[in-house]
């Protein structure tokens, strides 16, 4: 039994099954990132004032990544177009080239959760606060030792974009902490929202890597039996990395440059 | 004109030519629209059979609080533990039952059963084609929800049980409650909201791509036209709510406050969070989604009326096109009206003006397609049979829901009725005597296309009338008790606020009013043994039914009846084309009534049809 216009498209409606498909999907992928965008809208504006921080993330990883993954949507569609001229060599290099990309990019946003995962913020008994990364090698049952800077008043860690005083090494005994709590979701709202995105947006760029990767792989036998097929399956598979691109094109303003 | 028999001879032939793969690749794995859509079906009835027994301890718990539930009471003890010592249902067990039975109807019975099972099943036979347009999705789609109702299940065994929150899981409630099950609940809601966006892609996609030749899209049956509008909802309104679930589920299991206040206090001590989350955040994202979702409880329950009155009026729907036109500015609307559950959250009277507003235009399409169908009646020359009974009980159940609904769309009046049992008997006007009902009638009408056989008239007749009447007698008093005040979610059937404990003081509630807690009960339990004669009917009929003697046996226009009894795999013969719309019935030259859609025009001896 056959499905009609599993490969070619049908002619009133001009798209084949899998590209309607596709198309459907991301208009709910669209609701999906529009709801947590309405989220950090949302919480934004009701955030009561002197608490939303600015400038916490690294806007040069930032600018890379958006110039990866742009570069990935190049690629992409290279590898694409290439299926269509039936160039299965240059196929399997672009792809292959997105793939590298992708991972890069992933690789990235992983040391930059870590570099917040390191990222300690130190009530102490004495009012003051000490804020920077923890240096792991020197933390013992007894201190802990943070390479960072002191300061008075939580609102002054809030801005990231002024450069502020030279990070020293900070040997804290333990027994002076009130409370340490590192850069994770629950520190605050906006770590919260950013991991939340991020992480939603990594998880995509993951699957479309695993997809990609079997299209390079073991589902590129399809090309030796159904050239079209596989064409339009690179296709699908295409817009969905568009979307994943996209989003993080409203992601990073959003996130870094405000 | 009649298509030569294919009933029932056929039926050894289809197993035969089944996929080779034996029972697991035919009834358990299956790719096909058919089996995927009786494995919905049979899946969401058990649910709605398992959401109807928990209201049902409930309401013992609410008429006669603190007393242990007969019968059952010994085996809640058994396999719940504390929370049902003795056999007597503790306030936290009242709430779990509370929240599940709301989450088990609307998300794993109703819909279920009116988009995965009459949707699966009837969609592709309709519109003439051979299957969905991704059969492994759709099986796919399935196994994800069968997955979400087993860990929805699997929360009442947990210790502390299964979630408290409500359906609508408000937080911060829903976060604070230091047990698991709401984070056992939102996992599931997360695999069942992913099994129904697959579940809508596929619809939409088969719906737009495989209709036979000269299905036009004016064409299609009305039912169809249901069905696409509700996966549409489906496929936009869920996401948001997905979002909230992963935001929720943080805020559970990794600390996070995005819907937790600054300064939330718990059990009197400051809660060790962050803060600056918001609770209306939740609520926005929840009915977002909550609102679109009522329709697509009722848009499926719609299509089945249409197509069971139409057939059974035997003359055209009244106003196809309107009805067309009317359900998708019903489909968009419903994304503009979500607030109106949110009226007394402080949001603002600005915003309620908005939704007041939008609230008050979409009734319009809903009264319009409801009229549509009530003039279809008019000049009809009627067949009552048991699912046109049930279809014709649906038309004024509905418009109970629907008009009961207009005074909660006004803040000034819903400020009065909010949280309280009106609501409660509103929403179940339009979803228990409405939406079931059309159920039922879609399982009495389709069941002879599945099986070759009849369900029986008679016990048919006698569910249909009993249902009827319970039906009305648990909801109806629900209104009188929601003016008087009587609040929604209350373990003990609001005695607390009894006049008894307050003498004299303005707004407690009368013994009256109380007193119909009990009648509700008897009323309910009625209605559960109305139902046997239809589960009874529902089995025995599949061998023991009469033996339908065509493969149109309601004498219908539509695609599905053009196909052998039961349709095998593959669905048609021979590629159906279509080359008239769905509602070609009335009188006609050579004695019948109807004119299929399949029949070409130059079948016929020159007679004037509409197309
Ligand atoms: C067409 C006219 C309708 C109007 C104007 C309307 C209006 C409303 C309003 C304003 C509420 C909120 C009441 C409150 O919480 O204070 C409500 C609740 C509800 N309505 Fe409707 N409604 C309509 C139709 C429907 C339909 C067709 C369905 C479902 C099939 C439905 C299902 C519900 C449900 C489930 C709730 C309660 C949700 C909850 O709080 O748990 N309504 N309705
Ligand atoms: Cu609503």
């Amino acid at each position: 039994m056959e499905i009609a216009y599993t490969v070619q498209p049908r002619p009133d409606t001009g798209v084949y099954n899998a590209k309607l498909g596709m198309w459907l999907f991301l208009a709910s992928e669209v609701m999906l990132f529009g709801g947590l965008f309405s989220a950090y809208v949302f919480l934004r504006m009701g955030a009561p004032p002197d608490t939303w921080p600015h400038g916490w993330l690294s806007v040069p990883l930032g600018t890379l990544n958006t110039l990866l993954l742009a570069a990935s949507a190049v690629t992409t569609l290279l590898a694409w177009a290439a299926c269509k001229a039936r160039r299965f060599d240059r196929f399997k290099l672009h792809l292959g080239l997105t793939l590298i990309l992708g991972t890069i990019f992933l690789g990235i946003k992983g040391y930059e959760y870590r570099d917040k995962w390191l990222h300690y913020e130190v009530q102490l008994k004495d009012g003051r606060i000490a804020d920077g990364h923890l240096v792991r090698a020197r933390t013992t049952a007894e201190t802990v030792v943070l390479h960072g800077r002191y300061v008075a008043d939580r609102r002054e860690l809030l801005d990231g974009r002024r450069k502020h005083g030279p990070h020293e090494e900070l040997v804290i005994p333990r027994d002076q902490i009130v409370r340490m709590q590192n850069y994770a979701p629950r520190h605050n709202t906006f770590m919260a929202i950013y991991f939340a995105l991020t992480g939603l947006h990594g998880l995509h760029v993951l699957g479309g890597l695993v997809v990609f990767a079997y299209l390079w792989g073991p589902g590129s036998r399809l090309w030796h039996v159904d050239p079209e097929h596989f064409t339009n399956r690179v296709e699908v598979a295409g817009l969905f990395w568009h979307f994943v691109d996209l989003v993080w094109i409203f992601l990073f303003p959003v996130l870094y440059l405000t | 004109m009649q298509a030569t028999s294919t009933v029932l001879p056929h039926l050894k032939h289809a197993e035969h030519s089944e996929a080779p793969g034996g029972f697991w690749r035919t009834y358990v794995f299956s790719t096909d629209h058919k089996v995927i859509g009786i494995q919905y079906g049979l899946t969401a009835l058990c649910f709605l059979l398992l959401g109807f027994f928990l209201i049902l301890t409930m309401r013992w718990q609410i008429a006669h609080p603190g007393e242990p539930v007969p019968v059952v009471g010994w085996f809640l003890e058994k396999v719940l533990g504390s929370p049902a010592s003795k056999g007597v249902m503790s306030p936290d067990l009242y709430n779990m039952f509370g929240a599940m039975h709301g989450t088990i109807m609307v998300f794993l019975a109703i819909v279920p059963l009116a988009v995965g099972a009459f949707g699966n099943y009837l969609i592709p036979l309709m519109i003439g084609a051979n299957d969905m347009a991704f059969p492994r999705l759709n099986m796919m789609s399935y196994q994800l929800y069968f997955l979400g109702g087993v860990v929805m299940l699997a929360s009442f065994l947990i210790p502390g049980g299964a979630a408290q929150a409500g359906w609508t899981s408000y937080s911060p409630l829903a976060t604070v409650i230091p047990t698991d099950g709401q984070t056992f609940w939102l996992i599931g809601m997360i695999l069942l909201i992913t099994s129904s966006l697959l579940g809508s892609v596929n619809i939409i996609t088969t719906i737009v791509q495989l209709r036979a030749p000269g299905m036009t899209w004016m064409r299609l049956p009305f039912f169809v036209w249901a069905q696409l509008v509700a996966s549409f909802l489906l496929l936009l309104a869920f996401p948001p709510l997905e979002a909230a679930g992963i935001l929720q589920l943080m805020d559970k299991v990794a600390g996070t406050s995005f819907f937790l206040p600054t300064g939330l206090a718990v059990g009197g001590a400051t809660a060790n969070i962050s803060g600056g989350g918001s609770p209306l955040l939740w609520q926005h994202l929840f009915w977002f989604l909550a609102h679109p979702e009522v329709y697509v409880l009722i848009l499926p329950a719609l299509g089945i009326v249409a197509e069971i009155l139409s057939n059974n009026i035997r003359k055209p729907l009244w106003g196809y096109r309107t009805m067309v036109y009317a359900v998708l500015t019903l489909g968009f609307l419903s994304f503009l009206v979500w607030a109106h559950h949110m009226y007394l959250t402080g949001m603002g009277t600005r915003i309620s003006t908005f939704f007041q507003t939008t609230t008050i235009i979409i009734s319009i399409p809903s009264v319009i397609l409801l009229t549509c169908l009530l003039i279809s009646l008019w000049g009809g020359s009627i067949r009552i049979n048991t699912p046109m009974l049930f279809a014709l009980a649906f038309l004024p159940m509905f418009g109970i829901g629907g008009l009961t609904g207009l005074p909660l769309g006004f803040a000034a009046s819903d400020i009065q009725l909010h949280d309280t049992y009106y609501v409660i008997g509103h929403f179940h006007y339009v979803v228990a005597p409405g939406t079931i009902f059309a159920l039922f009638a879609g399982i009495y009408y389709w069941f002879p296309k599945l099986t070759g056989r009849r369900m029986n008239e008679f016990w048919g007749r006698v569910h249909f009338w009993c249902s009827l009447l319970f039906m009305n007698a648990v909801f109806m008093p629900m209104f009188a008790q929601g003016f008087a005040g009587m609040l929604r979610r209350m373990s003990d059937g609001g005695l607390s606020y009894s006049t008894r404990v307050a003498p004299g003081v303005e707004g407690t509630l009368s013994d009256f009013i109380l007193g119909l807690n009990n009648y509700i009960l008897w009323a309910a339990v009625g209605l559960g043994l109305a139902q046997i004669p239809f589960i009874v009917n529902l089995f025995r009929s599949i061998w023991r039914g009469e033996p339908v003697r065509d493969d149109n046996p309601w004498q219908s226009t539509t695609l599905e009846w053009q196909t052998p009894t039961p349709p095998p795999h593959g669905n048609f013969l021979r590629p159906p084309s279509v080359h008239r719309w769905a509602y070609a019935y009335g009188p006609r030259a050579d004695g019948t009534d109807y004119l299929p859609q399949s029949v070409p025009e130059s079948a016929l001896s020159g007679q004037a049809t509409r197309s």
